[in-house]
């Protein structure tokens, strides 16, 4: 049985881990449940959003600054993407999609591949998150803190606009029917584009945040991605509040177990999936009939 | 002659794998590359039995590749086992036990779920296997030292050495195992698959047990991914662990598509592509780190254009020009009926048709009343589409069920057959209970359904359409006769000529059914249903978008199959159905409005006000 203080830290590094997946997912899910399109490039673009504030800090010392510098990096990644290839696969079978993202995902590591070489490379603290906090009788590092509370801060910005804007009910409204939303005379397509974008700058922006964490590498988002697909499997296809549950219960099980032996870490994980696929199919926040 | 061309393929495979070593070595293919393309032909030949036959995208093969090597290998290295083909044979059995798993999870979902499902499972075999199993299997340093294969005992015995000899032992087995799978794809089993493929619902619907065929492919894939793990072992004595990785599974799915899915040598020539551009690029200066991202480039081109890949494109041309004669004549055979509605149905309408299906109906007790509905009720919400339907349908009558639209008459249809589970009350088929069995269950008890909109296999030919109908009558639900060819039941082939006799489709056995004209169509959706050899018939709107003459046709039809089966029958052609039934029931609103004789509810009050009533009562004449 492993420490207070041990098991304490670890239930927060379950939180900056389930933030980010929740994050990460959030992306995910909007894009499949709106769009119905599975993006296989999304652990891609989570690397490709970490080697964005990596290059842009080398020309400002604002880690702010090289963050928006990096949303309006993933803004345009995002809506060249659907522009030139997605939108011609929405009528197309759902492997197709698959396949074609896959080979998005593909292009993209292999672009950062070439250009940063295979190397991981380090992305520094920001000055403001430098040092160590101390908790009670725990100390933890104070990045990481403000992490959660960052993320938690975006997931709430996502939530608003899904929740309290007329865009964010056209989307919603296309999660549930997106052929009905046609029908009413709203611009499906132009909806469509924003969600990509919507879904590429989230995840670009968890990779962003978590660079000063773990070590940056063209292929540091194929575990995160499959870590998504089971938080969404967790949370219920296409449902926004599952991701975020689903996102959190992932991180604190990862993180939790681990405290009592690592090697099982992971797998417990895999193994919460399958238990929920025999109990719930539909998973937590998702309703039956759904794919 | 037939025969030959019937194995045109297997030659063509067995040549090129002849001559490969030696025609291939100038373009930069060295023994050892050849012997690695064959060991990703190997796990495609599995994968393409999985994607490109069943349709089932699987991002997790690397788990059973992973598998099958090292169990193989661990077994021979820790001195467990001497033989490598003992060991081989363990290691795949191995790699087909957790495929039973894994699958018995996974094909409960479809599409983008399955995919995701079977990509998350593959991560967790990768962290079994790096973190939770490294006493035996290493870890990340893999197990090094795996022993090569021996043929023979004794003096005589030939180590089968890196070079030549493992390249002929690949070939002879990837040889083996694309015979195998040859055989598997032209099984009923395979053809069955195919269908699932293009319309799941419809096979379930035929009574055929989907879930555990999609299974079996998934084993037959685990199968063969664990086999060529474990040769991977012995062919580099050395087994990696990234076997296990996502790359892998990735890696065979762009094999696949760049190859082609569905023609089973795809895999070996998208490998062959791959690790090619992957040796040789790597030569060119300045290419080294971007042969991937050509590759990559090329396979999204490929994705958007040329999805049938290079074996798919080719044969695809190769049948388009041998068939385009045959596929000429009977699209303009369509236009001709569809230009001047003629049919040959028109003709035959006059003539009394014997039914006589060969296949043996089911079994089923005696009895007057062959079909029961009690108290059936379906809410969705707060809606009531039916609210506490009985009536019973008498054996060997035919059975209208009419009503104004939004009566609740297909809801009602589909609780029948238990496609839609009523909310309470049951449906019994000769006593025997439907309700809750599910809708495959139910086709295996005796009853069928022709749909008001078809659901036909539209890729596959007439002939191919009644096939997959009559072997779940004379199969069972499921049975893994996975080297029998599909056309091979003398009783299925009799079932299917006499239907085919039946629906005046003589001439269009062969044709795909997306070719056929839209009365045609009709005719073969039930045609389907009564491939069966149901005891009862359900036709949801049988004369549904069909011209005066084709109507009277399909009547006779059906008078023709009343004396063989119970019909039950949904239809908005009033006539029709006072000219065909025994007995109807109406209902109004999602209740019953009158059950009786055609007389009884021809005279029926609040059946006239509810049919005219708009009309009749509220406005004078």
């Amino acid at each position: 049985m492993p420490s207070w203080p041990v098991l304490a830290s670890q239930a927060f590094n379950g939180l900056a881990l389930g933030t980010l997946l929740a994050l990460v997912s959030s992306g995910l899910t909007i894009i499949l449940g709106t769009l119905g399109v599975l993006n296989f490039a999304h652990g891609a673009l989570f690397a490709v959003g970490a080697y964005t504030i990596f290059v842009a800090l080398h020309y400002t010392s604002s880690f702010v600054l090289a963050i928006l510098i990096g949303c309006v990096v993933m803004l345009a990644v995002g809506v060249l993407l659907e522009r030139i290839i997605i939108r011609f696969f929405y009528d197309r079978p759902d492997e197709d999609q698959i396949l074609v993202t896959y080979g998005i995902g593909i292009v993209l590591v292999e672009c950062l591949r070439a250009s940063f070489g295979g190397n991981a490379q380090r992305v520094p603290v920001p000055s403001w998150g430098q040092g160590a906090t101390k908790l009670g009788f725990l100390i933890y590092p104070t990045y990481r803190l403000q992490l959660i509370a960052i993320v938690a801060g975006l997931l709430i910005g996502l939530y608003l606009v899904l929740y309290r804007t007329s865009m964010g009910l056209v989307v919603r409204a296309g999660i549930e029917n997106p052929g009905m939303v046609g029908i009413l005379g709203i611009n499906v397509r132009r909806a469509f584009l924003l969600v990509f974008a919507i879904g590429v700058v989230a995840v670009g922006l968890a990779g962003m945040l978590y660079a000063p964490v773990i070590a940056v590498s063209p292929d540091m988002g194929a575990n995160f991605m499959a870590q998504s697909f089971v938080v969404i499997v967790l949370g219920g296809l296409g449902s926004f509040p599952g991701a975020i549950v689903g996102g959190l219960i992932a991180g604190e099980i990862i993180s939790l177990t681990s405290a009592f032996n690592s090697s099982y870490s992971e797998v417990m994980l895999y193994a919460l999936m399958a238990l929920l696929l025999v109990l719930r199919p539909q998973g937590l926040f998702g309703t039956e009939g759904r794919a | 002659m037939r025969r030959a061309r019937t194995f045109l393929p297997e030659f063509a495979v067995l040549l090129t794998l002849i001559i490969a070593p030696t025609v291939l070595n100038p373009l930069g293919f060295s023994t050892d590359l050849l012997t690695r393309v064959l060991n990703w032909g190997l796990i495609g030949l599995g994968f393409d039995i999985l994607f490109g036959l069943s349709g089932l995208l699987s991002f997790g093969q690397a788990a059973f590749y992973g598998v099958g090597g090292f169990v193989t290998a661990y077994l021979l290295v820790s001195g467990t086992i001497g033989s490598v083909w003992l060991a081989l044979l363990i290691g795949t059995l191995a790699a087909g036990l957790f495929g039973l798993v894994v699958g018995w999870f996974a094909v409960r979902r479809v599409g983008i779920y399955f995919t995701m499902i079977t990509l998350a499972f593959g991560q967790m075999a990768y962290f079994i296997e790096n973190s939770l199993l490294t006493t035996y299997t290493g870890g990340e340093n893999g197990i090094a030292g795996v022993p090569v294969p021996v043929l023979g005992f004794g003096d005589h015995a030939i180590r089968v050495t890196a070079g030549l000899p493992m390249y002929v032992l690949f070939a002879v087995i990837f040889f083996v195992g694309y015979v195998l799978a040859r055989r598997i794809v032209r099984s009923p089993v395979g053809a069955i698959l195919i269908a699932i493929k293009q319309n799941t619902g419809r096979v379930a619907m035929l009574g055929h047990n989907v879930p555990a065929y999609k299974l079996t492919a998934f084993v037959v894939a685990a199968v063969y991914a664990g086999l060529a793990g474990g040769l991977l072992g012995s062919f580099q004595s050395y087994m990696p662990p990234d076997a296990f990785s996502i790359e892998t599974s990735g890696q065979l799915v762009v094999q696949t598509i760049v190859g082609g899915a569905g023609t089973l040598i795809g895999p070996l020539v998208g490998a062959t592509v791959w690790l090619w551009l992957r040796d040789n690029l790597q030569l060119i200066p300045g290419f080294a780190v971007l042969w991937k991202l050509v590759l990559g480039i090329a396979f999204i081109v490929l994705v958007i254009g040329l999805r049938r890949g290079i074996c798919g494109e080719i044969a695809h041309w190769w049948s388009d020009r041998r068939h385009q004669a045959e596929r000429r004549a009977d699209e303009a055979r369509t236009e001709a009926i569809e230009a001047h509605n003629i049919d040959a149905a028109d003709a035959a309408a006059a003539r009394r048709r014997d039914i006589r299906l060969p296949l043996a109906q089911p079994a089923t007790a005696d009895g007057d009343v062959a079909l029961e509905a009690q108290s059936l009720a379906r809410y969705y919400g707060g809606l009531k589409a039916v609210d506490g339907v009985s009536f019973n349908v008498r054996r060997g009558s035919i059975h209208a069920v009419i009503g104004p639209n939004g009566a609740g008459k297909s809801t009602l249809f589909k609780m029948l057959l238990d496609e839609v589970r009523p909310t309470s009350g049951e449906v019994l088929l000769f006593g025997e209970r439907i309700s809750g069995a599910g809708v495959s269950r139910a086709a295996q008890l005796g009853i069928a359904k022709s749909n008001q909109l078809n659901q036909l296999f539209l890729d596959l030919s007439v002939r191919k359409n009644l096939r997959i109908a009559a072997l779940a009558r004379s199969r069972g639900p499921l049975r893994l006769d996975l080297l029998r060819p599909a056309d091979s039941i003398p009783d299925v082939e009799a079932q299917i000529d006499s239907i085919l006799s039946l629906l005046d489709l003589v001439e269009r056995a062969e044709t795909p059914a997306h070719v056929l004209a839209y009365g045609e169509k009709r005719r073969l959706e039930i045609g389907m249903a009564l491939a069966t050899s149901p005891n009862v018939l359900l036709l949801d709107e049988p004369l549904a978008g069909m011209s005066p003459a084709e109507r009277a046709a399909t009547c006779a039809f059906i008078r023709d199959i009343a004396r063989v089966c119970t019909v039950v029958i949904v239809e908005h052609d009033l006539d029709a159905i006072f000219g065909l039934a025994e007995r109807i029931t109406v209902l109004y609103e999602g209740r019953l409005l009158a059950d009786g004789s055609a007389d009884e509810v021809r005279r029926n009050q609040a059946v006239q006000d509810a049919y005219l009533g708009g009309l009749h009562a509220h406005e004078p004449a």
